[in-house]
């Protein structure tokens, strides 16, 4: 099988008129079709400004970044992107939400409008629609902001640190539930956390950055003796904590 | 309605008592005053030829009333006032998201834009006068020339304070300087162009009076200027109180609408 996403040897440099600063150093790793990896690392590693290259957003110094053999675009549409918070429009209904993505690439298709529609049904956001953002809790929220990104279709997903605006209780409910949900509509993903646990919880693989500039320090897959992986049953898996303990080690030089 | 104890009636009742108190002292301070007034001049504690007197200025507005000129006073004022405010609100956010558009050019215009903002703008009028000549224009470009320069700056900097998060999400939605502009930008500064607006239909009567003291054949700024010079004081007091009015009322009006939009 041939990876989704190839990452050869991407270094990034910061300029300000004080000085530069080098933020990326050397990374490289493929992503395969379906996989879900996370990324952790020290506080202000470099760990969203990877994610801003992989979308495209700025190009990478040196390097090379390249989907299905195709460097990502800014705005790329092979791309859904996860903020640190839902970023609901206010002054907008749930479901126009919803539509922003589809509206901005005026890709109002009846495909694509059935394809809400089914995912406003299964994930239990069908009844609040015409609701605004305010009105719904914070796991509500995250499953609308999910639901936007995933109308595009996009064959990667980006999730920079998505629970962390999140108090801890909700936080696992809602990691769970985004997890669950990504697994069943078939998603590959890159996963940005500070924690530890969501890492494990959520990933098949997990990426320890160093400290700035970040170069990869060890890469971990994680095996589980479990017969259905959910995020929250990972938690209680019995090789969890060795993971942690390995992941937190190796973190700890950092600190 | 459900039962309530008698702490939280009593606490009701203190509450309503001090609104109702509130809103009495009000209506008497407004009442003694010209209560007052009236008393003053009648008695020859104040000179009643310059400092008129309520029941004399009723008497004078009746009587415009009856031979109509107040009315086109009135109207001419308000005209002006509602078209330079209109215009105002118009150039003021196209001039902002021009700006927000080209921020070069936001910092290169940015320390005329101050300059401009804190000139007196009536040290403005004469010349606006001679350039433009004496007529409706001129004092509907005077009342924008009050309003103007402080609504484009507020509303940059509004623009400006837009999350740079949601704009973050427009791009990585594959959006355009265009889809952060209509997306995101305008419709998260409503709030803020309808304070803007608020203070904007004050600023325009003030600029309109002061066109009309120096420019103007017609409207309550040339009756306060008129009377002045004939020493016929009870017509700008007369003017006065009926600018306090029309300003209460734009302001209400405005208030109103601020306070329907801002349902979420």
């Amino acid at each position: 099988m041939k990876p989704l996403l190839e990452i050869r040897n991407v270094s990034l440099s910061y300029h300000t008129v004080s000085g530069e600063t080098k933020a990326l150093s050397n990374i490289s790793f493929d992503l395969m079709p379906g996989e879900f990896l996370a990324v952790v690392g020290p506080s202000g590693c470099g760990k969203s400004t990877l994610l801003n290259l992989i979308c495209g957003m700025f190009p990478a110094e040196e390097g090379t970044i390249l989907m299905n053999g195709i460097p990502p675009s800014p705005g790329d549409p092979r791309i859904g992107y996860m903020l640190q918070k839902d970023h609901l429009l206010e002054w907008r209904t749930i479901y126009r939400n919803i539509l922003l993505g589809l509206e901005i690439r005026r890709e109002k298709t009846p495909e694509k409008l059935a394809y809400i529609e089914e995912m406003l049904d299964t994930y239990g956001l069908d009844k609040f629609r015409t609701a605004r953002p305010s009105q719904l809790s914070g796991g509500m929220r995250q499953r609308a902001a999910l639901i936007r990104t995933l109308a595009l279709k996009p064959e990667l997903l980006l999730l920079d640190e998505p629970f962390s605006a999140l108090d801890y209780q909700t936080r696992l409910n809602v990691s769970d539930d985004i997890g669950r949900i990504l697994k069943k509509e078939r998603k590959t993903a890159i996963l940005v956390t500070h924690d530890i646990s969501e890492a494990i919880s959520m990933a098949d693989r997990v990426i320890i950055l160093s400290a700035r500039p970040a170069h990869i320090a060890r890469i971990v897959p994680i095996q589980l003796s479990l017969d259905e992986r959910t995020p929250l049953a990972v938690r209680g898996a019995p090789e969890f904590k060795s993971y942690f303990n390995l992941i937190w080690k190796e973190l700890n030089q950092y600190a | 309605m459900p039962d309530l104890s008698a702490a939280q009636k009593q606490y009701l009742f203190r509450v309503r008592r001090e609104k109702y108190l509130i809103h009495v002292s009000r209506i008497f301070l407004f009442l003694g005053f010209l209560l007052l007034w009236e008393v003053s001049a009648r008695r020859g504690w104040i000179d009643s030829f310059i400092f008129s007197s309520p029941s004399e200025i009723w008497r004078t507005f009746l009587r415009m009333v009856q031979d109509q000129s107040l009315f086109t006073h009135i109207g001419i004022t308000l005209m002006e006032t509602l078209v330079s405010f209109v215009f105002t609100v118009f150039l003021g956010i196209g001039t902002a998201v021009l700006l927000w558009c080209c921020p070069k050019l936001s910092r290169i215009l940015e320390p005329y834009l101050v300059v401009l903002n804190s000139l007196p703008k009536s040290a403005l009028a004469p010349l606006l006068i001679v350039w433009l000549g004496a007529n409706v224009r001129t004092i509907i470009v005077a009342g924008m020339s009050v309003a103007i320069f402080g609504s484009v700056i507020n509303l940059y900097t509004g623009f400006r304070e837009a999350d740079p998060e949601k704009l973050k999400l427009i791009r990585t939605l594959g959006g355009t300087k265009k889809d952060e502009l209509t997306k995101i930008v305008l419709p998260s500064s409503v709030p803020l162009i309808l304070s803007v607006m608020k203070v904007n239909i004050g600023l325009c009567l003030v600029g309109v009076i002061i066109g009309e003291f120096i420019g103007a054949r017609q409207g309550l700024g040339y009756l306060i200027i008129y009377g002045s010079q004939t020493f016929k004081l009870t017509w700008v007091l007369m003017s006065i109180v009926i600018l306090c009015v029309i300003a209460m009322g734009l302001y209400a009006i405005l208030d109103f609408i601020e306070k329907r939009a801002q349902k979420w």
